[in-house]
């Protein structure tokens, strides 16, 4: 399953960050999980629990956002978030824009020790 | 030259390869009270994949070569609409095939007189840019104008991995059934065509052809859209038309 595959890309990436900073420990991941990512949040939450352990992040405290599509519209110039797997913006219905999130899996912080 | 495989990429590979492209923004630490600090990452998980898939395609660039992933569930009509754009493309190409097991694929394609790469994966259920960099070593580039990279027969997981083509195909069968694309959204929005296949079953199956069109485009709007079926030769010259194109409009 592919939720695993991500979680040693994620461990990784963790241990990494750790070593780079003189650390042991880890304390505290975040991840910001896009809704068009591809990836289950609560799968994604199964696997980390499982193949921490034995790695930095043992003892650490999992946080996941769930981070809905925002859009940026070159009509109306707005940004919108958006509720549906519509690319279109809501306010004026045009399809040219640029998606500023929503579609990736980020590592954003970790807390070290 | 690449310290893991040899590969003649060499300065930005080698960015790529020893690069910490870490951005440490924002580090707080405050010695006196404890030894914790927050670091801030923000780095795409799969980042080294998208590293690696960027090397693909430099090494396909470096080719002329344009590559093309090719994606649906299983049985959807891949390997059949390479064996029949085998016998009319005016294009050569090469595959890279992706299975859990066996090698019948790449078989079928090199009886075709086409040259193909088999990857078995054993269980991964997608290929990912590490897989078809190795792969690529096993193709004459020189050859070739365009490689296809036939991925693992599943509509959810290979959507989440650059493999470092430039372009994805996207098949989805009649006989699957309507929805399949309101189900699988984030496969139908990688997607730069998308190939309705075995159209000719129309006549027995209750789907609504063009509704389905509808929600991709509401996925993905402008997407290119082709109805497929290999018993009508035009619908597959299409196909190739379309890649031509394509591969003509990369300059």
């Amino acid at each position: 399953m592919h939720e695993y595959s991500i979680v040693q890309s994620l461990l990784d990436q963790c241990e990494e960050t750790a070593r780079n900073n003189n650390a042991t420990k880890v304390t505290k991941v975040v991840v910001k999980i896009g809704v068009m990512s591809g990836v289950e949040p609560d799968l994604l939450q199964i696997a980390f629990d499982t193949f921490k352990e034995g790695t930095m992040c043992e003892e650490c405290e999992y946080i996941q956002q769930i981070q809905p599509i925002v859009i940026s519209c070159h009509k109306c110039n707005t940004k919108s978030t958006l509720e549906k797997n519509e690319y279109c913006c809501p306010k004026c219905q045009s399809v040219e824009l640029d998606v500023i999130d929503g579609e990736d899996l980020l590592l954003m912080q970790l807390e070290l020790e | 030259m690449c310290a893991d495989c040899g590969c003649s990429i060499t300065d930005s590979h080698e960015h790529h390869h020893h690069h910490d492209d870490e951005r440490l923004e924002n580090v707080h630490s405050n010695p006196q009270l404890n030894d914790k600090k927050t670091v801030d990452v923000i780095k795409k998980i799969l980042d080294k994949n998208d590293h690696e898939a960027s090397h693909n395609r430099e090494h396909f660039n470096k080719h002329n070569i344009m590559a093309i992933n090719l994606m649906s569930s299983p049985g959807a009509g891949k390997t059949t609409l390479l064996e029949n754009l085998a016998s009319i493309a005016d294009f050569k190409f090469a595959v890279i095939e992706g299975d859990l097991e066996t090698s019948k694929d790449a078989q079928r394609l090199e009886e075709k007189g086409i040259q193909a790469y088999q990857i078995q994966t054993g269980s991964a259920c997608h290929l990912d840019a590490f897989m078809v960099h190795k792969a690529l070593h096993h193709i004459d580039m020189d050859k070739i104008d365009v490689c296809f990279v036939e991925n693992v027969g599943n509509l959810v997981c290979p959507a989440s991995y650059d493999v470092g083509t430039h372009l994805n195909i996207v098949l989805v069968s009649i006989p699957e059934g309507e929805d399949k694309i309101a189900k699988y959204p984030v496969m139908f929005r990688q997607a730069d065509l998308i190939l309705f296949t075995k159209t000719d079953l129309l006549p027995y199956f209750n789907y609504d052809i063009e509704t389905e069109k509808q929600i991709a485009r509401k996925i993905k709007p402008n997407v290119d859209i082709l109805e497929v079926n290999i018993n009508d030769i035009e619908s597959i010259q299409k196909v190739a038309s379309w890649i031509k194109f394509k591969q003509q409009m990369r300059g």
